[in-house]
């Protein structure tokens, strides 16, 4: 069984990586996701002026879209669940925009579609159970930070997914695929998401920040659900690399570079798919060398201290 | 019409509720739910804004409401049930089993000096324990013991060795009391009392650290409360008043203080302001430098809320001679450096538009003032009202902060809303007040002479 899935732009332009790990992993569980037809742009932000029905249009035409593929969208992109949840729950509670929003477009949304992200479906309609049993080659020994970022949770009374302040949902699939979790102070702290585009220093000191407390709590790698965040957290690491390099970025107190995975390419590992299905080749900071020692032995865990 | 009243809840409201009306010759009864009155006053180190030794000015109260022969005082004790209305309420009381006989005991001390078992203690907010058998302080009114028979070795092991035909372990307090006040098969008393009007001052509960997980959810523990600080300030805490932190017992050189911790934050079920947080956060910090004279007090505060006789001049105070260091800016963030053992503390300074972050040893949270968690329990047993964030209602804000919706039930204290110290006790009086002018009125019901038609300020109705 299929289910209706919409990639959106980011998956479909630069994050392919993403999409590619995440088709092929959900077909390898079973559940192929099939491109809803004729999507376009879901607007990339959740509009806050509550009066702007013309932003509204762009998500409810996805959610009709969905209406008539069965009732139900996933996405893998965590902005565009954001943006399709919170438009969903407006529809909700407001008849008026939707009957509004439904006179222009001439294409009546009913307002019933279950709006998904493909971690949510692998939660509660696969269970972490069902992932545990699908996995081939557990990732015993590796260890991964996750890190959700802010969209994917908040606000939480309209997300409705998990705990804003104490997620679970990453924690447990990096589990679920045989990866040993570590706890980080800085997995629920903003990426500074599209700050990138207007005022790079401020995601450039918080994605610093957030590495290298990833680091310190002896992560192999990061591991997120957001094209936005896994950007903001990979790129600017391309300058921790050379000229500075091994012990040289050390005394500068610079570290090195830590990988920064989507879990659907984790997923692809786990799940043995060949290595055209991980979709690795547009990370910065290269993830292959922790796959590449065959078995994920444990290892002592690097000295905080050298590291800091 | 019985001129005599139930005050329940022993705390500085009750207390003040329950002298007012003795000192005027009626008789009032005190119920308490712990095993000594003072409520949360006893915490406290030293109170804003004259910085007054809480003990020593509570003393003296205690000690007058314990030994006044118009105040009958139970301790260790709650409302079962209350029938009938204004001038004729009969209320049941329930007294829990102390396992001491109270009558017997002098209060002597050797069966807490000597118990060899500990439990958490709530009264000191897990900052330190207590024994098995327990006073809540050496200054408790009434001074005597009780028996905590969850942690009792005695009572825990009784049922299992008995049925081995065993003796139960360990015994020590029965053995060393030398009144042979022990008593381990004590079970609850209950007691009728008939009363005229009643005066609820059941107070407050802080809101538990638990409950703001950003805030590290009460697993830091450096992360304290505000009650706890006081007791680490307190010479009868724990630490008998030096300040050392809960991990390690280290000074700490850097502490940071968050006010309005869950409170005017309508999703964490507080949406209003707690009103006393701003003044002593400011008098904590300046305690704190009394005592750590190289330390550092930081603030994070959204505004600072200081509406009260020299409460402003306390505060600057405490900026311009304390050298506290303020901040404005909510807290997003604290966590434990392991590496470090540090507390980091991320937040905004609105006034420099950053964010910041400041690696404290000890954090300090202001924790929003709630309602007693049995406050609907309590107002449906006692037919009165509370409002959607918990606190008693009164029938009217402006002229009738103190009277209930029930007739002859009154209201004082933090159970109607936060509230410092001398506005509890000015309304504790006001309490008061109305309570003797009905006992007033029951003895000498003639109604007031009416002032003739047409004097002075007198309008004809028609
Ligand atoms: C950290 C901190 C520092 C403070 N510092 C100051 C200061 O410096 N200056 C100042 O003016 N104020 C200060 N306050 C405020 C002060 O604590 C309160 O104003 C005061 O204690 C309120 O007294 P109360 O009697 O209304 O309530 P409480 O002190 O809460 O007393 C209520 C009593 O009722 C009892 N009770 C509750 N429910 C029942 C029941 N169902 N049956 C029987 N008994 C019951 C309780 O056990 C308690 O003894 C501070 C508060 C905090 C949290
Ligand atoms: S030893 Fe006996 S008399 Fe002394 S305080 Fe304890 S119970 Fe009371
Ligand atoms: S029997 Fe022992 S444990 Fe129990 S209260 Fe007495 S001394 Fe403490
Ligand atoms: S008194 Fe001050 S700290 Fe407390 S809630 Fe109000 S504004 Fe916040
Ligand atoms: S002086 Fe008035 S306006 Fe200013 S802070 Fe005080 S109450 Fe508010």
């Amino acid at each position: 069984m299929g289910i209706p899935y919409f990639p959106g732009c980011t998956l479909s332009t630069t994050a392919t990586g993403y999409d590619r790990s995440g088709r092929a992993a959900a077909a390898a569980l079973g559940m192929p996701l099939d491109e809803i037809e004729g999507w376009q742009c879901c607007g990339a932000t959740f509009p806050l002026a509550v009066d702007n029905s013309m932003a509204f249009i762009a998500p409810t035409r996805i959610l009709t879209q969905a209406e008539h593929a069965g009732g139900m969208v996933t996405t893998l992109c965590v902005v565009c669940y954001h943006v399709l949840k919170r438009s969903q729950v407006m529809l909700e509670r407001s008849p008026e925009m939707l009957e509004r929003i439904n006179w222009f477009t001439e294409q009546p949304y009913h307002g019933q579609v279950r709006v998904t992200h493909l971690l949510e479906v692998l939660r509660d309609d696969l269970t972490w159970e069902g992932l545990r049993a699908a996995v081939k080659r557990p990732l015993a020994g590796l260890r991964v930070a996750p890190y959700y970022g802010c969209l994917l949770l908040r606000p939480a009374a309209e997300m409705r997914l998990d705990d804003p302040e104490r997620p679970t949902i990453l924690h447990d699939c990096v589990r679920a695929l045989g990866a040993e979790v570590v706890d980080f102070p800085y997995s629920v702290e903003c990426c500074g998401s599209y700050l990138a585009v207007e005022k790079k220093d401020v995601p450039d000191q918080l994605s610093l920040k957030i590495v290298q407390s990833a680091k310190r709590s002896g992560a192999d790698c990061i591991v997120t659900a957001c094209p936005l965040c896994q950007y903001n957290l990979d790129y600017p690491q391309r300058s921790y690399h050379p000229p500075y390099v091994g012990d040289a970025a050390e005394s500068l107190g610079i570290i090195r570079g830590v990988p920064v995975l989507y879990f659907t390419q984790l997923m692809a590992v786990a799940l043995d798919l060949p290595r055209a299905d991980w979709g690795m080749e547009g990370l910065y900071v290269d993830p292959l060398p922790l796959f590449s020692r065959g078995e994920f032995q444990t290892r002592p865990v690097p000295n905080e201290e050298a590291d800091a | 019409m019985i001129p005599r009243v139930m005050v329940v809840g022993g705390g500085i409201a009750g207390m003040q509720a329950a002298l007012d009306v003795a000192n005027s010759g009626y008789e009032a009864v005190l119920v308490e739910r712990l095993p000594s009155i003072g409520g949360h006053m006893a915490q406290l180190s030293e109170t804003f804004p004259t910085l007054d030794c809480a003990q020593c000015i509570l003393t003296p109260r205690t000690v007058e409401v314990g030994h006044h022969d118009k105040i009958k005082l139970f301790t260790y004790s709650a409302v079962e049930s209350v029938e009938g209305e204004i001038g004729a309420f009969r209320v049941r009381l329930r007294r829990e089993a102390t396992y001491v006989d109270w009558d017997v005991c002098t209060g002597c001390g050797t069966c807490y000096q000597k118990c060899p078992f500990q439990a958490e203690s709530d009264f000191e907010r897990g900052i330190g324990p207590r024994k098995a058998i327990y006073t809540l302080g050496p200054q408790a009114v009434p001074n005597k013991p009780v028996i905590d028979p969850a942690a009792c070795k005695y009572m825990l092991t009784r049922a299992e060795r008995e049925a081995q035909g065993k003796k139960p372990q360990c015994g020590a307090c029965a053995k060393l009391c030398p009144t042979g006040a022990i008593r381990f098969d004590d079970a609850p008393r209950y007691f009728e009392e008939e009363v005229g009007a009643i005066i609820l001052a059941t107070g407050y509960d802080l809101m538990s650290p638990v409950r703001l997980p950003e805030y590290g959810g009460g697993t830091i523990p450096d992360v304290i409360d505000g009650l706890a600080f006081e007791r680490l300030l307190s010479s009868s805490g724990p630490t008998a008043g030096a300040v050392r932190r809960p991990s390690d017992g280290k000074t700490p050189e850097t502490i940071v203080f968050v006010q309005c911790a869950g409170s005017r934050d309508p999703e964490r079920g507080a949406p209003y302001c707690s009103k006393i947080c701003c003044m002593y956060t400011a008098k904590q910090a300046m305690l704190y430098k009394h005592r750590v004279h190289h330390g550092q007090a930081h603030v994070f505060y959204i505004d600072i809320r200081a509406g009260g006789k020299r409460y402003e001049e306390f505060v600057q105070r405490g900026i311009h001679e304390e050298g506290t260091l303020y901040h404005r800016g909510k807290v997003s963030r604290i966590y434990r450096d392991s590496a470090s053992g540090k507390v980091i503390v991320r937040g905004a300074d609105t006034l420099n538009g950053k964010s910041t972050e400041i690696e404290a040893d000890l954090v300090v949270l202001a924790m929003a003032v709630l309602p007693r968690a049995d406050a609907p329990e309590v107002a449906a047993r006692l037919g009165v009202e509370i409002d959607a964030n918990g606190f008693f209602v009164s029938r009217n804000d402006e002229f009738e902060p103190v009277v209930s919706t029930r007739p002859g039930v009154y209201l004082a204290g933090v159970a109607t809303g936060p509230k410092d110290i001398p506005e509890t006790v000015a309304q504790a009086s006001g309490a008061a007040g109305k309570v003797l002018s009905l006992f007033r009125q029951w003895e000498f019901p003639s109604p007031p002479t009416p002032l003739p038609q047409g004097a002075r300020g007198v309008r004809s109705t028609k």
